[in-house]
């Protein structure tokens, strides 16, 4: 599979992040990248509602080191392009934790997920996986002031090539 | 050793419960423990568990507790904190199975 070929580089886009975000609630900060979602035609109007109920059922609180990050999604019927929307929020919304009913997460870090194809999502996920596990990246992104910022921080950890010569972006 | 089964369990049985399937495949290969590894959704572990006949469950989402087999929580694959630990607990209930 050609990797470039599906646009895997530009995951993100300016006008998809969020920086500094202010959100009341997870739904709050769920519906406004939505919102952002939608307005440039990654998603359907279905996504929101999809997603927030999603959520109920199924929590994407992590809690990852340093930042909690959560990555609420819908399922690829609500999804038209794939993106992902990025909230940077000033103070944190509690998220349910993920495989914990219990639990939740403070979080800071909003990454919506929009995948119009499931084998996409699994690869899609491995990498922000190794993204939020690598010491730092969190704590960057939620330092960021500026939309183009957090753009260059998701552009070096998501590139599927070339991500092992990105020395020069991992300055703190 | 006997090829142990793992029950790999998320909400819609593609994203999280791959991510993990990889995982555990990985540390299972690393202690030497051959293992065959199965998906499904949350909501068809007690179905799975019947029929696939699981030595142990890992999960993302919350399953039920009284499915007579060690069940662990698998999200430290995906945030990273506590997956050591987690991985040694693993290995240890795989190499206990029988």
């Amino acid at each position: 599979m050609d990797e470039r070929s599906k646009g895997q580089d530009e995951w993100v886009r300016e006008d998809l992040v969020v920086v500094p975000m202010r959100a009341e609630s997870a739904a709050d900060a769920i519906s406004q990248l939505g919102a952002r979602l939608e307005a440039g035609g990654f998603v359907k109007p279905t996504w929101v509602q999809a997603a927030l109920e999603r959520e109920k059922v199924f929590a994407t609180g992590l809690p990852t080191p340093e930042v909690g990050v959560a990555i609420p999604h819908a399922d690829v019927e609500h999804v038209s392009r794939q993106a992902i929307a990025v909230g940077v929020l000033e103070e944190p919304v509690e998220f349910g934790e993920m495989g914990n009913p219990d639990g939740s997460v403070p979080v800071r870090i909003v990454c919506a997920l929009a995948v119009a194809q499931s084998d996409l999502l699994v690869t899609l996920l491995q990498r922000l996986v190794e993204m939020f596990q690598t010491p730092g990246v969190l704590r960057r992104i939620a330092g960021a002031r500026t939309p183009a910022e957090v753009v260059d921080i998701f552009r070096q950890h998501l590139r599927f090539e070339e991500a092992e010569s990105q020395d020069a972006g991992n300055r703190s | 050793m006997e090829e142990k089964r793992v029950l790999i369990a998320c909400g819609t049985s593609i994203a999280t419960a791959t991510v993990v399937a990889e995982k555990v495949k990985e540390i299972a290969q690393k202690a030497g423990i051959p293992v065959r590894v199965a998906q499904c959704k949350a909501a068809e572990v007690r179905g799975r568990t019947s029929t696939f006949d699981p030595h142990i469950i890992v999960a993302t989402t919350p399953v039920p507790k009284d499915l007579g087999i060690p069940v662990f929580n698998g999200v430290p694959f995906l945030s990273g904190v506590g997956m050591e630990a987690l991985e040694a607990q693993i290995v240890e209930a795989l190499k206990k199975a029988e």
